[in-house]
């Protein structure tokens, strides 16, 4: 099976700093993607081209609530469903990696793409009118010129809690494989067949189970200080009352 | 889904187009089996004039829906896949067909060549017809759209409004049509009629296939969103709502229900009866414009499952 | 940039910032990068950029934001003439009070060298509580000082921390936590950020920490949970402390008169009561164990108990059952809570085969850890019970044993301090004279009420009454009091106040209508109450309309920094970090670093620290300077710890190295010393750390830092207050009862200053604020990428309550205190306890400000908390209440703040909310009229922006 490059986005240690939309939007906007342009950049709602943004719900009633900050680019679906609607040939799956790219020279800007994708993905760019989207930093993770610890894509690369990884799905020995049979690596909308190659990893809970033995120990340091109750010596006891 | 005005004038313009076509080779072919007396050529002639405008329109409308549209003619190459690509070719192959339909015509007279051309003009027709609708009904998470009724409804609305104009024209030029062709269109409007309530029917019983659980992963009954990642909205949330309340909703649906069926028919009785085109162009009219609320309602009922991962900011 | 002060990678294009990640080779942030990093290019060429130095415009008012451009020459004139002259004649007329900035080693010096008292950064508004409260209690403190080590914890607690603080550092450390099994609780009212990946969320009343920790230590001690080897050896729990009613020295431990004191500021020679041969006996006495626990007489009658004793009796009745009445909590969950953490401390035991000496000479062949770890912020310490609450957080880490240990809380150098550390200010207005350097520092640690800084009449020296008897342990100064001080002339009225980075006319400043008024306020003679307002910050603000100077600073990448072992380093908990920026772009328009006006001035001026024998400029420039500026002539102490030595190659100490900047730039900018293993543990008692302290100068002793689980400094404040005991300065009647109350040198719980006057069936909700991780302080909004993720604010109310009071989801609501009122949107939340609501800091700015468009979000539907809130309270004296002073007839007041600090009670605020009518604006309120772009500024805002680097040119 060839290589299908994704993203493993661990939402047990996703603390919504949006660190990954920002560092994506800064190398994205001078990159091979062209600039990814922002509308009233200092009036009233501004709003611009993003590929990874990262979204905040709540799970459950107080106080048993869940808060779940959730972030969301484009899936790099193995069936997407984006690709064959695309009447240019300007949106395509690339057979040697996987991942799916626009090709903006080819892009009529129909937004027939962005229909076709359940996940929202895809953005229009307001004034380059073409259609773009997650790339997975397609010109950072093959630039020889880059170190190789860098050449990954950049919100992998800012992440301060490493809850986006990045390997091929494909590969069963990779990391990302591994850490989504071992922890539950879901998929969004598997209703739709689309079978997105990102995976989010589920919150997980660790707690203690104390016994109550653990708390009355021989040890007992309030022993030493001759602090634990103890009954008075001269009170009544079975001795007072009973023969046998 | 925030309805594209572009791509509503594209679809009903069009769909009027391929009706009138398809009402004008319905005339030369019931002339032709000696149902009726063959209408004059300029019926033909201008006829096509008339249904190349529409489709030029629709044309036209198509290019203000593209970001890029000096690069529309790229459009064409996807058309093993992409049903907008096939669109893109089956249109302008229709239009070819229904220019060499009337130059013939005009030329030349009916004849076994206009009526050859007037079959594969047709098939183009409903080719067209076909691909314009595929385009919605394709796309399965659309549930309100991913149903044969898309591309029925595209195409009765299509032959309804286009007999409709049809039979105005046949007024003003083949008076002889008038009868027949009001029947085919009160069939097409109720036969419209008919498929659309049906999917009417269908898209009120829908229940959505993507929850707010399958759309971030997390089982459980009680999920609400806080925040969308941003505050001043974004292309998501531009292209993908209506922004209108559900009381303007309702507006428009029954507005279009009064204006695609029970309006243009009385008045199609009644032009017909009359012979009157004015009236019978009133009636098109009319059902054109209840035509672009139907589209438009069409877009708006659609609920695009990403619309579940923008719901609330703060 | 931001005070956690990552280690970034600039990359350019055609000279322009093409992309900015983080340094991989950097020991705090180790390659990740934040939100408000990788958003550095929009902060770099924002529009709200101030380019030039501007002067109200002549004839304009204050305020109205008319600003005529003025060269830096005429800038320095005007500036040294003003200043030469409040020098010469009473330099406590100038205040210099800077925001968060990263040079407070300058700034402090700076004003130290002038001779002025009143200078301060923005500690006391901040989180000076928990420098204080612990520093205090461990010597040692929470953030650049210290912090969990989560690397071999296994419970970790985290309570009310900011989010946007020590993020990159901490959040790398919660993931690895999190992925090594470990569990963690937060305690919180809101579950944002940090909270949202915690396994526990334990919703909490704002305010009521205090209680739940000395349940928590309830608990703990009565199940005997407590690492008691560490208390009797570590911490002062089995010193005996003097009971008897008439001693002069009645609360103090009872000193051992036979035995050598070596250290006058930190005694040594406390008694315990030895377990094994039943008498007293010297305390740490290797062969003797203490009780801990227990009542005993001395041979001269004295009775006397341990401090452990008076801790238990203290928590006595602070039962779980108890603190689930005020914190929300039940105590069924507090028990749980309590016994996770004592039993995680007691059975998951680390030992590191690391061998090391003790204090007092006992050697050790491991080094034990206490696997539960604690974080806490600004949650606890913006109350005015904060101080009290993190004492009690420090004792409840203490007798779990987990204070520099592996798997606990670690200290950061040049931390652990003694207790408290030594720096002090001067005693009293003597230490203040013209043209004369100040005798001491601005800002220091009493130790007893003799060193505060007040007059022969107990009159505060500062302007900010920091070190009076109003607020004693003030140690970060009281920013937030500055203005309402100068302007109401009490204690004084200054000439000149000048503010670095901080946005004292918006959110910096509580009451801040009023604050804003203030600055405009002009006295009889039409002369402003504050007289001259110099503002110097990179980027318009609310601020800068209400100076009558701007000068305009240069951004994080256009300029030398030092993040000095001086001020607040970035040490690791294995050994001294610090670290340097240098310039990748050059300045700006005619933007100049603060640091070069400070040292231009200075040369100016003739500080004698800044210039040489003959009266000439001493340095050239900041590099200049921070190569080669000596604490004292020849001390080898520097501003840089690193590359020391003609040719760098001394560390901590050397001589000045004309090339420490490059040897820095060529090492990742940073110096990291990494100590040997036996100096990583256990500092405060560890020989062989405190003797290496000691030869680097770190500390001037080598003495052990003994845990103040009873506090012998709050204790000898009190005993002034009560009118004894060893301190000759008594506090003035009308406070003793104050110091007398909160000086208790055991914690405990008291509801917030402003809740014990507040109406509680009136306003019954809590209102707090989060920091978004988003953003920086309210540093952010002129960032074209930040501000669309933030760009308008809502108040956050749980639905119940929001449907109690008829409030829609996204409705319009008011929001009102005591003190004023609020119109907002509202967003329901399942995250927040019901009796509170909060919203997210400082993002609702002023119309205009930071050049946006008047009609931005962050004007018309943000909206600012500090309106609700009062900078001051009512006198706690009735007596002088109605005295009365200036400008607030008949009603004298104090600040709404810590009475032992001095830290702003940002949190203790009391709302209601009600819907807002229907026919009522969409806006929030209060408006400010909209202030217009300076000269300078982009005046013309794009209407869209498409940045590709390196295209301009």
């Amino acid at each position: 099976m060839s290589k299908q490059l994704a993203l493993v986005i661990d939402l047990n240690v996703c603390v919504g700093c949006h660190a990954c939309v920002t560092s994506c939007k800064e190398w994205n906007t001078s990159g091979e993607a062209g600039f990814l342009s922002d509308d009233n950049p200092y009036a009233r709602d501004p709003t611009g081209t993003f590929f990874n943004r990262v979204q905040t719900f709540e799970v459950g009633e107080f106080p048993n609530t869940q808060t779940v900050h959730f972030p969301k680019s484009c899936l790099h679906c193995e069936d997407p469903p984006c690709v064959p609607v695309c009447p240019t040939g300007a949106s395509y799956k690339r057979a040697e990696d996987g991942i799916v790219l626009v090709d903006y020279d080819k892009c009529i800007g129909c937004k027939y793409c962005a229909w076709a994708c359940p996940y929202g993905a895809r953005e229009i760019d307001e004034h380059q009118k073409v259609m773009k989207k997650c790339t997975l930093c397609v010109d950072r993770i093959y630039d020889e010129l880059l170190p190789p610890a860098d050449r990954q894509p950049a919100c992998v690369m800012a992440c301060p809690t490493s809850a986006r990884l990045f390997g091929d799905v494909h590969d069963p020995e990779s990391a990302v494989s591994k850490v989504i049979r071992d922890s539950g690596g879901y998929a969004l909308m598997p209703e739709w067949g689309t079978h997105p190659a990102n995976h989010y990893l589920p919150r997980r809970k660790t707690e203690i189970t104390l016994h109550r033995d653990e708390l009355e120990r021989v040890d007992n340091p309030l022993k030493i200080d001759g602090k634990l109750p103890k009954p008075d010596v001269r009170s009544p006891s079975l001795d007072d009352s009973t023969t046998w | 889904m925030r309805p594209a005005f572009s791509v509503i004038f594209l679809t009903t313009l069009i769909g009027a187009g391929q009706g009138l076509f398809i009402a004008l080779y319905v005339a030369e072919l019931g002339a032709a089996l000696g149902a009726w007396s063959m209408p004059p050529r300029l019926y033909f002639a201008l006829g096509c004039v008339l249904s190349l405008s529409l489709l030029g329109a629709g044309l036209a409308a198509s290019f203000f829906h593209l970001g890029r549209p000096e690069r529309a003619w790229r459009s064409a190459a996807m058309w093993r896949n992409s049903w907008l690509s096939r669109e893109v070719i089956a249109l302008p192959a229709f239009m070819a067909a229904v220019a060499a339909f009337g130059l013939t015509h005009y030329v030349r007279g009916a004849g076994d060549l206009s009526l050859a051309l007037g079959a594969a003009g047709l098939l183009l027709a409903l080719l067209l017809f076909i691909c314009t609708g595929m385009i919605y009904a394709c796309i399965q998470f659309l549930q309100e759209w991913h149903t044969p009724l898309t591309v029925i409804n595209y195409t009765l609305f299509g032959c309804a409004s286009g007999f409709l104009l049809g039979t105005a024209w046949a007024a003003a030029q083949a008076p002889v049509l008038v009868a027949a062709s009001a029947l085919w269109t009160a069939a097409f409007t109720l036969a419209a009629l008919v498929t659309r309530l049906a999917s009417l029917a269908r898209n009120a019983r829908l229940k959505p296939k993507s929850t707010l659980q399958t759309a971030i992963g997390v089982k459980h009954p009680r999920i609400a969103q806080k925040s969308e990642g941003f505050m001043g909205g974004s292309f998501n949330t531009r292209e993908f709502f209506h922004a209108r309340s559900f009381a303007w909703l309702r507006a428009v649906k029954w507005g279009f229900l009064l204006l695609v069926f029970p309006l243009p028919l009385v008045l199609l009785a009644a032009g017909a009866a009359l012979v009157s085109w004015p009236v019978l162009a009133t009636a098109f009219a009319l059902q054109y414009l209840g035509l672009l609320a139907e589209r438009w309602f069409f877009f708006a009922q659609a609920k695009h499952p990403q619309n579940l991962y923008y719901q609330a900011i703060s | 940039m931001c005070a956690c002060r990552c280690g970034i990678r600039v990359h350019l294009r055609g000279g322009e910032v093409r992309y900015i990640d983080g340094n991989p080779g950097h020991p705090l942030n180790q390659g990740v990068i934040c939100a408000k990093g990788s958003s550095g290019i929009m902060k770099q060429y924002s529009p709200a950029r101030l380019t030039k130095p501007l002067m109200r415009k002549p004839g304009s008012a204050r305020g109205d934001n008319q600003f005529v451009e003025v060269s830096w020459d005429e800038t320095f004139r005007m500036l040294q003439e003003r200043l030469a002259k409040i020098r010469s004649t009473d330099p406590k007329k100038f205040a210099l009070f800077t925001g968060r900035d990263q040079m407070q080693a300058l700034t402090g010096l700076f004003a130290r060298q002038f001779g002025t008292p009143n200078y301060a950064a923005h500690g006391g508004f901040c989180s000076v509580n928990m420098a204080a409260g612990m520093i205090y209690t461990l010597g040692g403190s929470f953030w650049e000082f210290g912090g969990p080590d989560l690397e071999r914890a296994k419970l970790f607690v985290m309570i009310g921390t900011a989010e946007d603080h020590h993020s990159n550092p901490l959040k790398i450390a919660i993931s690895k936590f999190k992925r090594s099994g470990g569990r963690f609780i937060s305690v919180n009212p809101v579950r944002t950020g940090y909270s949202a990946i915690a396994d526990e969320w334990v919703p909490i009343k704002p305010g009521t920490d205090g209680a739940l920790l000395l349940a928590l230590t309830h608990e703990i001690i009565h199940t005997g949970l407590y690492d008691r080897e560490f208390l009797a050896r570590y911490t002062n729990a089995g010193y005996l402390i003097d009971l008897d009613p008439n001693s002069e020295m009645h609360g103090l431990p009872v000193h051992d008169s036979g035995r050598h004191e070596d250290i006058p500021e930190y005694p040594r020679n406390m008694l315990w009561w030895d377990r094994l041969s039943e008498q007293p006996a010297p305390c740490h006495a290797p062969e003797a164990d203490p009780y801990l626990l227990g009542e005993f007489t001395l041979a001269d009658g004295t009775p006397v108990k341990p401090a452990f004793q008076l801790l238990l009796e203290r928590v006595k009745d602070y039962t779980p059952e108890w603190a689930e009445g005020i914190t929300g909590i039940s105590a069924a969950t507090i028990r749980r809570l309590a016994h996770e953490m004592g039993v995680t401390a007691r059975d998951q035991k680390i030992e590191l085969p690391i061998a090391w000496t003790d204090s007092w000479g006992t050697e050790h062949d491991k080094v034990t850890g206490n696997p539960v770890a604690f974080h806490a912020m600004r949650g606890l310490a913006a109350h005015s019970n904060g101080f009290q609450t993190i004492r009690a957080l420090a004792i409840l880490m203490s007798i779990l044993g987990t204070i520099d240990r592996p798997g606990g809380f670690r200290h950061k150098a040049p931390f652990p301090r003694g207790i408290p550390p030594l720096a002090k200010t001067p005693k009293g207005p003597e230490g203040v004279r013209p043209d004369t350097p100040l005798a001491g520092l601005a800002l220091g640690w009493p130790g007893t009420p003799d060193d505060l800084f007040i007059d022969a009449d107990n009159q505060p020296v500062r302007i900010d009454k920091a070190f009076s008897w109003e607020y004693p342990l003030s140690v970060h100064g009281l920013m937030h009091n500055v203005i309402t001080n100068a302007w109401r002339g009490d204690p004084y009225r200054i000439d000149m106040l000048m503010i670095f980075m901080a946005n004292m006319a918006w959110n910096s400043s509580m009451n801040t209508m009023e604050v804003r008024r203030m600055l405009n306020d002009k006295d009889e003679s039409g002369e402003y109450k504050i007289p001259f307002i110099v503002v110097c910050d990179a980027f318009q603000s609310e601020m800068t309309a209400f100076a009558d100077l701007i000068l305009p600073d240069t951004t994080y990448l256009e300029r030398h920094d030092v993040m000095s072992m001086l001020d607040r380093p970035i040490s690791e908990f294995d050994g001294p970090v610090d670290a340097v920026r240098v310039p990748v772009l050059p300045p700006t328009g005619q933007c100049k670093p603060f640091q070069e006006v400070l040292i231009e001035l200075a040369g100016r001026l003739k500080f004698p620290a800044f210039v040489n024998a003959d009266g000439s400029r001493k340095y050239r420039d900041y590099p200049d300077f921070i190569i080669n500026y000596e604490t004292e002539p020849g001390s080898g102490i520097g501003f840089l710890a690193g590359w020391r030595g003609k040719g760098g190659e001394k560390f901590m100490q050397g001589e000045p190295n004309p090339r420490q900047w490059e040897m820095y730039a060529r090492n990742n900018c940073v110096f990291q010393l990494k100590l040997p293993p036996s100096y990583q543990y256990m500092r405060n008692w560890n020989k062989g750390y405190h003797e290496w302290a000691q030869r680097s100068r770190l500390r001037r002793y080598a003495d052990p830092i003994v845990i103040q689980i009873y506090s012998e400094v709050l204790q000898k404040f009190r005993m002034a207050a009560q009118g004894r005991g060893p301190a000759k300065r008594r506090p003035p009647a009308h406070l003793a009862k104050r110091i007398a109350t909160y000086f208790d040198p055991l914690p405990f719980y008291y509801e917030p200053l402003e809740a014990q006057i507040t109406d509680a069936h009136k306003y019954p909700l809590n209102a707090i604020t989060q920091r978004p991780m988003a953003m920086y302080h309210s540093w952010d909004s002129q960032n074209a990428w930040l501000r669309q993720i933030h760009a308008h604010n809502y108040l956050f109310v749980n639905p119940a309550l929001a449907r109690a009071h008829g409030i829609d989801d996204g409705g319009w609501i008011w929001v009102e205190s005591m003190w004023g009122k609020v119109r907002c949107m509202a967003r329901y939340s399942e995250a927040v306890e019901p009796g509170t609501v909060w919203t997210w800091n400082a993002i609702g700015k002023a119309a205009g400000a930071w050049n946006l468009a008047p009609g931005a979000n962050e004007a018309e539907l943000g909206f600012l908390l500090n309106h609700l809130i009062s900078d001051e309270l009512p006198h706690p004296s009735p007596a002088v209440r109605a005295a009365g002073g200036e400008g607030s007839p008949g009603e004298q007041r104090i600040s709404n703040s810590d009475p032992v600090t001095g830290q702003a009670g940002w949190y203790d605020v009391r709302v209601r909310i009600y819907a807002a009518g229907a026919d009522e604006a969409e806006q929030s309120w209060p408006q400010v009229a909209a202030v217009a772009a300076l000269p300078g500024m982009d005046r013309a805002r794009k209407t869209w922006l498409a940045f590709v680097a390196g295209k301009k040119k």
